[in-house]
């Protein structure tokens, strides 16, 4: 009887529809992001993770509407991300009903705004993310906007430099390995878990069960977040007919109803059983009670 | 039913986010309403103590609003008072949270920070806080069980979601509803005195089971509402607020 490890299912939107990309870009549209939520709230979901993957571009986000529709009928914890710039917005978010917030961009471009949000709403409520690229060298180097835009930022003095100011978690993507399948950098993942004293949310690779259980067991990732790994497992049956995906996407990939040769699916609910067989602690939701 | 039930009280003391909880009130079927006045807490069939954020900046909140004295009046009328996270803590008599703080000093005992630091097995760091899914167990002291209580129907063993920094220590291990053991360390995750229980974990974000929480006090104020409400501070402790 321990905490369990999280798994978190992370789901990014871009408008109405959830998307989702390779190092963060080429975003395919794969659904609606309310059936995905429930779905896995369903199937034992430790957590909701929304991220508006566009917000940082046009400075806008979103999310209002979807997370309020979220939270009404989802009793487990949320985390909104993108766009986020000042202290009203943490705040919009918050009231929509999330239950946490994370920065990025805006934590970088004014990393006074983490001390200052984790002052007005409580470092639990502040997730920090830290995108990270390796250069030649394979110094991990810190990027915002989706992988966009360098920072010169060192993730690990970075990763330091959060906790310091408030953060209460840090949410580590690898933007190499996001998407990719190929699994987690979890030489990047231990090195940042093994120094800082807050949780670390290992983000980026997964192609497989086997990789989720190595960042949790080699990598000391306290949650993981999983976004295509468990997807492309459900994509095509939470789809309908009566969906309306407008202009904004690409929709070819659910069109043709293709498979995503990267990655090996896991439905959640098996997920967490192997995991379990395997050692690692996990919450499994008695099904309906 | 709800519409009998007068809102229950949601305490808000400026920290946190006290959606969540509403939205868990709205789900039981229960009408709420969140509020730093202590007016409201006078017709109120029951009062909740949410909380995130730091225990002396809460307890100078309360007192800012003269909430403190109308949840001490509040006890004195037998009706629930429910605790969340920090709000469990803040019914303790003390806190070593960033120096000393008296707390509302309903249950004996006091607030210390969970210990961190290196888990010898594998190397990995305890964190602290520690967020997460964790699981909560009936102490062997209450042979009673949950019977009769917020956890009444709740798994035995079942996980809650938990975010904290800090854990509360009874003078009185009787008290404990349910305990919880975090890298080692075991303490109090559940606390019940007379009309007053309180949650380290967050039942409005730990799935059905955490729901079932608040249906049971639903069900509870459902029998009761038929009492009528006592009129509070009758000894003047609050004076009206405007």
């Amino acid at each position: 009887m321990t905490l369990k490890t999280r798994i978190i299912s992370r789901l990014d939107i871009k408008g109405p529809n959830l998307v989702k990309g390779v190092h963060l870009e080429g975003l395919r549209v794969l659904g609606k992001p309310e059936k995905f939520a429930r779905y896995y709230y369903q199937a034992g979901a430790d957590e909701l993770f929304y991220q508006d993957t566009v917000a940082s571009l046009y400075n806008r986000n979103h999310l209002g509407e979807l997370v309020r529709r979220t939270a009404q009928e989802i009793g487990i914890p949320m985390c909104v991300g993108g766009g986020l710039r000042t202290l009203a917005d943490i705040r919009a978010v918050l009231r929509a009903g999330a239950d946490k917030i994370a920065v990025n961009t805006g934590a970088v471009r004014n990393p006074d705004f983490i001390r200052q949000s984790a002052e007005a709403f409580g470092s639990s409520t502040i997730v920090v993310a830290i995108e990270v690229i390796r250069q030649p060298d394979g110094t991990p180097f810190c990027f915002v906007d989706n992988g966009r835009e360098s920072t010169g930022l060192n993730a690990i003095e970075w990763a330091q430099q959060v906790e310091s100011l408030g953060a209460g978690e840090i949410l580590l993507t690898s933007v190499d390995r996001e998407g990719t399948g190929n699994g987690f950098d979890i030489p990047l993942v231990k090195q940042i878990a093994d120094l800082v004293n807050i949780p670390v949310i290992a983000h980026g690779g997964a192609g497989t069960a086997v990789h989720v259980a190595d960042v949790i067991k080699k990598g000391h990732a306290d949650a993981v977040a999983l976004a295509s790994l468990l997807h492309y497992g459900v994509y095509a049956e939470l789809a309908s007919d009566s969906d309306d995906f407008n202009a904004e996407g690409n929709t070819q990939f659910m069109k043709r109803n293709a498979t995503n040769k990267r990655i090996k699916p896991v439905h959640l609910a098996d997920l967490k059983a192997s995991l379990t067989s395997a050692g690692l602690p996990m919450r499994l939701p008695h099904a309906q009670t | 039913m709800s519409l009998s039930i007068p809102p229950v009280a949601v305490v808000d003391f400026g920290l946190g986010n006290l959606f969540s909880v509403q939205l868990a009130l709205t789900r039981a079927g229960l009408s709420s309403i969140i509020t730093d006045n202590p007016e409201d807490l006078r017709t109120a069939p029951a009062v909740i103590v949410p909380g995130v954020g730091a225990f002396g900046d809460a307890m100078n909140a309360l007192r800012a609003r003269k909430l403190d004295a109308a949840l001490h009046d509040y006890r004195q009328s037998g009706r629930p008072i429910v605790g969340i996270c920090l709000g469990q803590q803040l019914f303790m008599e003390e806190s070593e949270e960033f120096g000393a703080h008296k707390g509302l000093g309903f249950i004996p005992g006091t607030v210390r920070r969970l210990p961190a630091g290196l888990l010898a097995e594998d190397g990995r760091k305890i964190k602290v806080p520690t967020v997460g899914w964790n699981t909560i167990a009936r102490p062997a002291a209450r042979p009673t069980g949950w019977a009769g209580t917020l956890l009444e129907g709740v798994r035995e063993e079942s996980d809650m979601y938990f975010v904290h920094s800090y854990r509360v220590i009874l003078d009185n291990d009787a008290e404990a509803l349910a305990t919880t053991t975090y890298a080692g360390t075991v303490y109090c995750s559940a606390l019940q005195q007379d009309n007053i229980t309180a949650f380290q974990f967050h039942p409005e974000k730990s799935g059905q089971e955490g729901q079932k929480i608040y249906q049971n006090l639903a069900a509870q104020l459902a029998k009761d509402s038929r009492v009528p409400i006592l009129e509070l501070h009758s000894q003047g402790a609050v004076p009206p607020s405007n």
